[in-house]
């Protein structure tokens, strides 16, 4: 379930060893049907711990927050019409942003896959 | 919010077997989804939904004087009630804002039965209760003896009919006749908060699961499915009825909550709020609520400021995505003059204002 070379946070996020971002298969669960994402535009810094976007279900608002220091580099607008696909696909192609790393040692500091499902096991 | 443990409903088990998302509701531990909100939401629009709504409180008035004590108590007029029916209204304070909204049910001439919001019921029965020294009538606070299913959707009806022998179709829109259900004595009302025909019974706690099972198994040829308060919302919302806490609340009074229609001044004798009402009547309201659209990207929802050309004008009660109007939907409060359709506001999602107009209600009306 929980790809191998992916690290996690405990804000349930992933993130990939090339800066890919996205919300973990737990995440989307625990969020029910989304509705719709917002993320910020390419060039935009993001800093560990701060929120750079948010996701929404029909019932609630949850803020992502940057798992790593750095730019975005790129964003998933296909997000933008197919929000869903986030409750499809999460860890795969409903990604939701590349993150062009400053410092790609931080994530050495997440959580690996068996880290993060210990951590949501205790839950 | 609240103290203690969570209080459950008699379904309780049945919903953690379904594996509903439980979450916390004013005090309750309550289904929020099972299949989903939109998928629960759609089921009740186009087939049949089972709603567990025991959580819901239930108060008796009865003796001689039971009208009198309702409607000194609540502001439509119960006088107008036939046996077997009911009648929305609203318990007030002597100010004009909210108690609570309440279902009142003509059970006989000296016998009313009252459905409040589970939250309130409480506050409610102190309500009726400290101001019922006047009248020949007892009120008791009910709510234990109830199991309350809802049975909502256009196969509702096609649904409920299998287990009883009580002719369904006879049943008008908020009527009730007291019955059974799969051989439980059942109280059988055409209502609901959904905006879609059907069926809310009142039972004995200890039936609820036995029969909750039955309504599964009797609607599966319709595809009914159960639905949590996740969905019951989103339903409402697109119908544009009330939620305590959101539209209405001590500080709001029925006419800014374009509820005016449940307050009968006209009425015979004094009732809780009269004088308040009169006034406003007389002054007119200040601010109204008004339902809107969201018209750029991003979702207006309970709490968010709305403004006009940069200023605060007003505050969303609720809002969120509406499934079968596939648009992002509010009520919000306005000034009265902007209360009206077509005009544009700001939501402020996350401090950044959104574009919105406002749009007349509700945002769902269903084809009869």
């Amino acid at each position: 379930m929980y790809p191998d070379q992916y690290k996690y946070t405990k804000e349930h996020e992933w993130v990939a060893p090339d800066g890919t971002v996205g919300i973990t298969d737990h995440a989307q669960k625990e969020l029910g049907d989304i509705v719709y994402v917002d993320l910020p535009k390419p060039g935009a810094t993001v800093e560990t711990g701060k929120s750079f976007g948010s996701v929404e279900s029909v019932k609630a608002v949850s803020d992502i927050y940057s798992p790593v220091d750095g730019e975005i580099a790129e964003v998933n607008e296909v997000l933008t019409s197919a929000p869903e696909k986030l409750n499809e696909d999460p860890h795969a192609t409903a990604w939701l942003v590349k993150i062009k790393l400053s410092n790609p040692s931080q994530l050495d500091g997440l959580m690996s896959k068996a880290d993060y499902e210990a951590y949501i096991g205790g839950l | 919010m609240s103290e203690g443990p969570l209080k459950k409903t008699p379904l309780n088990d049945v919903h953690r077997a379904l594996k509903a998302k439980m979450v916390d509701f004013g005090g309750w531990d309550m289904p929020v989804q099972y299949s989903g909100i939109i998928d629960e939401h759609q089921t009740v629009r186009t087939a049949v939904g089972l709603f567990d709504v025991s959580h819901m409180g239930e108060i008796e008035i009865k003796g001689p004087q039971a009208l009198d004590l309702v409607n000194y108590v609540s502001t439509n007029n119960a006088a107008k009630l036939q046996i077997g029916q009911a009648q929305y209204s609203g318990l007030l304070y002597e100010h004009g804002g909210f108690v609570d909204d309440i279902l009142v049910h003509k059970v006989a001439d000296d016998h009313y039965f009252i459905c409040v919001n589970a939250s309130n019921q409480d506050k409610d029965y102190e309500h009726i209760a400290a101001n019922a020294g006047n009248f020949d009538a007892t009120v008791e606070n009910a709510g234990p003896c109830y199991a309350q299913i809802a049975v909502q959707g256009p196969k509702g009806l096609a649904t409920l009919q299998k287990l009883t022998a009580t002719d369904l179709a006879a049943i008008k829109y908020y009527h009730f006749l007291d019955g059974t259900v799969s051989g439980t004595p059942a109280r059988i009302a055409r209502t609901g908060y959904t905006g879609e025909d059907g069926f809310e019974i009142y039972i004995a706690p200890e039936e609820a699961p036995r029969i909750w099972n039955e309504l599964l198994e009797a609607g599966r040829e319709f595809g009914i499915k159960p639905a949590g308060l996740g969905a019951r919302n989103t339903l409402r919302l697109e119908s544009k009825m009330a939620l305590y806490g959101h539209e209405i609340d001590a500080s709001i009074n029925p006419y800014e909550a374009d509820l005016g229609w449940i307050v009968k001044l006209d009425k015979p004798g004094d009732f809780i709020g009269r004088k308040a009402l009169e006034e406003v009547r007389k002054n007119g309201v200040k601010r109204k609520l008004a339902g809107f659209e969201m018209t750029g990207r991003g979702i207006g929802r309970d709490g968010y400021e709305v403004q006009i050309d940069g200023g605060n004008v007003g505050w969303v009660t609720s809002g969120g995505p509406a499934p079968t109007a596939g648009k992002n939907i509010g009520l919000c409060y306005l000034p009265v003059e902007k209360a009206v359709p077509g005009v544009a506001i700001q939501v402020m999602v996350r401090n950044q204002p959104v574009e919105a107009v406002t749009v007349p209600t509700p945002f769902y009306k269903r084809s009869k």
